[in-house]
């Protein structure tokens, strides 16, 4: 079947009941997205569709043709970081990592749709993502500083 | 001149009716007292106050998701516009540290507040009047000895003239009948304690009864379903959708532990009740489990099982059929069913899976939730599945709202009902799908009950409340 991934079309080979994370890791070699609990409890396999966050765990790629789907691979680069993935950086928001990307993916989800939100909403957002390392404080943070770098300029701004 | 007289004799019998009318409904205020020390009521008192309110779920409306403990102000939408739960914490001046015993029993069995004001019947003291004299006693020691928040509620969003209190006056004259609860000989005694509860503090015609245009329950339609928080209410009369008829036991087990091997997980409102009750003493709850049973047989028209379920009831069975129903269903996909694909591959990895209910989902000829009269619940609870339990190990279910669109959700439930009930198509399930994702069905979505072994926490500390 086909699968729009990061705005491009990949012919993948699978089983229509195979989760979409399996699918992305290992026939379309994207790994940000990670395997955590496999019952879509935690969030360390978020990534978009259609720019809402799923649990690619529980996802079956039977439900995804036509859909875009977007890992963290297709927000920026190691050289060419997009916003969320810089604020991360300079938040120095990962203790072990693993929740990382799914993280972002969830935050990117609520910046794109509210660029405005708060910081209760963003609380009550990233509510279903799991940090077992206890970096919340620094991942709110950087989604703050994320959430400044992504404001769309106003009217009247200069340059 | 004729009707000049006329036009007088007819204001002056308006006044008369309206000094009757006034006379008949108003109540006197109750006088406010200094609130009672905690330490003043007999702990077994309020620990028994304790269970009766896990009984009433006063929690459900009273306290807000994350908010303190019975401080109030949910908004409990009705047709007639929202009514704001009040703050029934011993606080004296947003709560009701100033009731005394007389005025909390004038509110639970005529639905009047200290000040003599009408109270709506959002607080179902249509039910609650049911409540005898020491069951009133003990739950006016309970919420006595809670800590004392201070928090105004809202107010109210009704419309005119739902916003006159008085009018309460004559919905009461029309719909209460005050109580206490009077047994009925032709029962036995477990079957009134049962009545007593259901009808009385629990309060399950609250959302399981059909209500008229003025909001009140059809009492000729006693269970035949109705409506709560988004969710259809099933019928537990004779109308129950259950494939397999519920009994005594099977009512016991549900109500105690929050799911039945033969029914599935209580979810929504309902999770909520389940998870309350599982503090209460079990011979309560057998007692209702006893009377809401009998509600199920009194048409006599003796029920049937629905023979697909009685085919499928033994789980090994499905497992067995499992991969060879994959292969159906995978086929059926390529023929274009598209409903048959999406239970293959997102439902049957759990629902024909090997784990025992409640970690293995309930295999979906015995699910209520497909066999129903709409496809409220279905659509529910695929959008935003069974949320685990808080702390605590729970049955789960993700939900699938952003990874199904309408087309694949009205394609599942047509597919779904088709397979799994003896019922006839749903006609409305587009419409379901558009009031859930519009928000014009506000759907509530509980936590789902935690699995009773392993939910130490949660329940040592609602005792240790209760004797604090």
């Amino acid at each position: 079947m086909k699968l729009n991934v990061n705005n491009a079309q990949h012919d993948v080979d699978a089983d229509p009941r195979t989760p979409l994370l399996y699918v992305l890791r290992d026939d379309l070699k994207l790994n940000a997205a990670k395997f955590g609990c496999g019952l879509g409890q935690c969030g360390a396999c978020t990534v978009l569709v259609n720019g809402e966050p799923v649990f690619s765990c529980v996802t079956p790629v039977a439900l995804l043709a036509g859909k875009e789907i977007t890992t963290l691979e297709g927000l920026g680069t190691a050289e060419n970081p997009a916003p969320i993935q810089r604020a991360f950086i300079e938040a120095q928001a990962a203790q072990c990592g693993y929740c990382i990307p799914g993280m972002m993916m969830r935050a990117q989800a609520l910046l794109q749709k509210n660029p405005h939100a708060d910081d209760a909403e963003i609380r009550a957002w990233l509510e279903p993502n799991l940090c077992r390392c206890g970096t919340h404080m620094r991942i709110l943070h950087a989604v703050h500083r994320a959430q400044e770098m992504m404001k769309p300029a106003q009217p009247g701004d200069a340059g | 001149m004729r009707a000049t007289r006329f036009a007088f004799i007819f204001c002056i019998v308006l006044a008369l009716a309206a000094g009757v009318f006034a006379l008949a409904a108003w109540q006197p205020a109750i006088d406010p007292i200094t609130p009672p020390p905690a330490t003043g009521f007999d702990p077994a008192l309020v620990q028994r106050g304790a269970e009766l309110a896990a009984i009433g779920n006063c929690d459900v409306c009273h306290t807000a998701p994350g908010a303190r403990e019975f401080e109030g102000g949910v908004a409990i939408p009705t047709p007639f516009g929202a009514v704001y739960s009040t703050n029934i914490t011993p606080d004296p001046d947003t709560g009701i540290g100033g009731w005394s015993e007389a005025a909390f029993q004038r509110a639970m069995r005529k639905g009047v507040r200290r000040d003599g004001a009408y109270l709506y019947p959002a607080f179902p003291y249509e039910h609650f009047t049911l409540v005898s004299d020491g069951d009133d006693k003990a739950l006016y020691a309970y919420l006595m000895t809670r800590r004392p928040v201070h928090a105004a509620a809202p107010d109210n969003a009704l419309s005119f003239p739902f916003n006159v209190r008085l009018a309460m006056f004559g919905w009461n004259q029309l719909f209460l009948r005050p109580g206490p609860y009077r047994a009925d000989t032709a029962h036995d005694e477990i079957w009134n304690r049962g009545a007593y509860l259901a009808d009385g503090l629990g309060h399950c015609g609250a959302c399981h009864t059909p209500r008229n245009s003025l909001g009140a329950e059809k009492t000729d339609d006693k269970f035949a379903g109705g409506e709560a928080e988004g969710w259809t209410a099933y019928a537990l009369n004779a109308g129950s959708p259950a494939p397999v008829p519920w009994n005594a036991d099977s009512l016991f087990k549900y109500l105690h532990r929050g799911f039945e091997e033969m029914h599935g997980v209580a979810r929504g409102p309902m999770a909520d009740v389940a998870q309350e009750l599982r503090t209460v003493p079990d011979e309560d709850v057998r007692a209702i489990a006893t009377y809401m049973a009998a509600q199920m047989t009194i048409s006599g028209s003796g029920r049937q099982v629905a023979p697909q379920a009685e085919a499928q009831t033994r789980r090994g069975v499905m497992v067995a059929a499992a991969s060879a129903d994959s292969q159906a269903a995978r086929s059926a996909a390529a023929s274009g069913d598209e409903g048959a694909a999406i239970y293959a591959a997102a439902c049957a990895g759990c629902h024909e899976g090997s784990r025992t209910m409640p970690y293995g989902g309930i295999d979906l000829a015995l699910s209520s939730g497909i066999s129903g009269p709409n496809a409220n619940n279905l659509i529910n609870v695929v959008l935003y599945g069974l949320p685990a339990a808080e702390a605590a190990r729970s049955p789960i279910m993700p939900g699938f709202a952003n990874s199904m669109d309408d087309k694949q959700l009205v394609a599942l439930a047509r597919h779904l009902r088709a397979r799994f009930s003896n019922k006839g198509p749903w006609n409305d399930i587009e419409n379901s799908v558009h009031e859930a994702r519009s928000a014009q069905r506000a759907v509530t979505v509980s936590h789902a009950p935690a699995d009773q072994a392993t939910a130490p926490a949660t329940m040592q500390r609602k005792t240790d409340e209760a004797q604090r």
